[in-house]
């Protein structure tokens, strides 16, 4: 069966003087060696240099904090269910009086740890999430000597206060719209007819 | 010339010889990574300094630093002799070699050869061909089927490519008359170039020596992919160093050698029309020199990132069924145009 037309027919003429000197042959592939040495390299320099990534690049994750910096979660756990590689755990806690500022609805996660050598950065949990809380960015996961290491916790994963992570590329208002199209969703079976809000607040 | 000032001179000439050289093949590891990578789309080491410029420095600290290792079974004195002796031949030849015409100070002469011999190429050939026993005995030293292997391929390989390198120089001695390197590269002012009167035995001269330098595509020896590191697989640490070392200095002397036998040596066509002062003259030779050795050491590589490696009985065909009769007719023909004229004296009597 033939699946492409790339293939060629192999001759096994005898080869003339010219070829069988062989070399014609040599002289030309230097050339091309030659042609290659004065070409520009692709190589990027990685620490100095960066590759510039995709705005949609799925990186380390961040959790959002809302117009009054009051995080955004509520432990709701769809997170960790959504997730194929079972890395992210999580403790709930009941917000007590006071603390109004620091979580925005009346429960919220004591505890929030994602395994980052578990994480496969499918982005399953940021599609979950219905309360915008969860994104990935475009930002590396560090390296470490120690397996301890990669379990990042709310120390890491929350995002400052003061230096709130740029999510304007992941969060356009294409993907937005794209968004309300559950049936683009590819982790779960859903309802054709169910059209989630996003974004919408309690 | 007194004894002392000829003492010193020559003391600083071998020193200064044996330093250029070690620096040379030094800085031949560099650049074959650097024309390697540049070959292949990359850039190469670029971490050791600007432009990497001192990786040849890291690359000898951890050669050093690396734990020596002597195989338990090996025979221990010959497995230390092997890549001594490949190096001490390899430094060797660098004696015979015309760097530079005669400097003149205070009325003395003062020659850029350590020493003139009368029979320089004869020299160069057995000093070449002693090389063959660092990287045999290496590999037989070592106690291991592959370095064996390795072994048994460098010394015949070695042995066969010395027959058509030796018919190769002999043509070449019909037409210049002498073997001393010195009169050979002196013939070759202007451009009375060699390469010109003897392309044949040129081509057959390069050949025959990245077939002697084991380079690729002759490297058979050492060809990592079928033999592990071939001769000298058991080997740690500097005394591998050593045997690494010594393929650049082979590859730095074969390059002088061609340059010397066949490319002018330190002549460089018209430059006498605008250099007139002698030493001024011999020190632009040496860097004449230099350029046309540079070539040819990136020609080397260049020729290694090229080609694929032999097989080994397309090395052996190449070497005893083509190479050494195109040496021979390569002799025949340059015997009959040096005697053209009693060749045409005798049929038209």
């Amino acid at each position: 069966m033939q699946l492409t037309n790339r293939s060629k027919v192999v001759s096994k003429k005898e080869m003339t003087l010219v070829e069988r000197m062989y070399l014609p042959a040599i002289f030309s592939g230097m050339l091309i060696t030659l042609s290659h040495f004065f070409k520009r390299k692709p190589t990027i320099k990685y620490p100095e240099q960066k590759r510039e990534f995709s705005g949609v690049y799925r990186g380390q994750h961040v959790l959002k904090r809302d117009e009054k910096g009051a995080e955004r979660c509520t432990a709701c756990g769809l997170c960790a269910v959504a997730c194929p590689a079972e890395a992210i755990t999580m403790t709930a806690a009941e917000r007590k009086p006071g603390e109004e500022n620091l979580y925005r609805e009346e429960k919220y996660a004591a505890k929030y740890e994602i395994n980052m050598l578990r994480c496969i950065f499918c982005g399953d949990c940021e599609e979950a999430c219905p309360k915008e809380a969860i994104f990935l960015t475009d930002r590396q996961v560090n390296v470490y000597g120690q397996r301890k290491s990669f379990v990042y916790g709310k120390d890491i994963l929350v995002e400052p206060k003061d230096n709130p992570i740029d999510l304007s590329k992941r969060q356009s208002a294409a993907v937005k719209e794209f968004k309300t199209h559950q049936e683009f969703g590819h982790n779960q079976t859903f309802d054709k007819n169910r059209k989630v809000k996003v974004g919408g607040h309690h | 010339m007194a004894f002392t000032t000829y003492f010193i001179y020559k003391a600083i000439l071998v020193l200064a010889v044996f330093a250029i050289t070690l620096l040379v093949a030094t800085y031949s590891t560099y650049a074959e990574r650097k024309i390697a990578a540049f070959l292949q789309d990359r850039v190469g080491p670029d971490r050791a300094g600007p432009f990497g410029i001192l990786q040849p420095l890291a690359d000898a600290v951890k050669m050093f630093m690396k734990e020596e290792m002597i195989p338990s079974v090996s025979n221990k004195w010959l497995f230390i002799l092997g890549p001594s002796l490949a190096m001490l031949t390899a430094c060797l030849t660098g004696v015979v070699i015309p760097w530079g015409k005669s400097l003149f100070i205070d009325g003395q002469e003062f020659s850029l050869q350590i020493t003139d011999l009368n029979i320089g190429v004869l020299y160069l050939f057995s000093v070449v061909s002693m090389g063959v026993y660092g990287i045999m005995i290496g590999g037989w030293a070592s106690n291991n089927k592959y370095s064996l292997l390795g072994g048994i391929r460098a010394s015949s390989q070695m042995i066969s490519y010395e027959v058509a390198m030796g018919l190769s120089i002999i043509a070449l001695v019909m037409t210049t008359g002498t073997l001393s390197m010195k009169e050979i590269a002196a013939q070759q002012h202007g451009w009375h170039w060699n390469v010109l009167v003897q392309p044949l035995g040129c081509l057959i001269f390069i050949i025959c020596a990245f077939a002697e330098t084991n380079r690729a595509p002759f490297d058979l020896p050492e060809c990592e992919t079928e033999l592990v590191g071939g001769y000298h697989t058991e080997y740690s640490s500097m005394k591998l160093g050593f045997f690494l070392f010594a393929e650049y200095i082979n590859m730095f002397i074969s390059s002088a050698v061609i340059s010397t036998f066949y490319f002018g040596g330190y002549n460089m066509p018209f430059i006498g029309r605008w250099v007139h002062d002698p030493n001024m003259l011999a020190i632009l030779g040496v860097v004449f020199l230099f350029v046309k050795i540079s070539f040819f050491i990136f020609f080397f590589m260049w020729v290694r990132w090229t080609l694929p490696r032999f097989r080994y009985d397309q090395l052996m065909n190449l070497g005893w069924k083509i190479l050494i009769p195109l040496s021979i007719l390569n002799i025949v023909i340059t015997g009959a145009v040096s005697m053209r004229v009693e060749i045409l004296e005798f049929f038209t009597k």
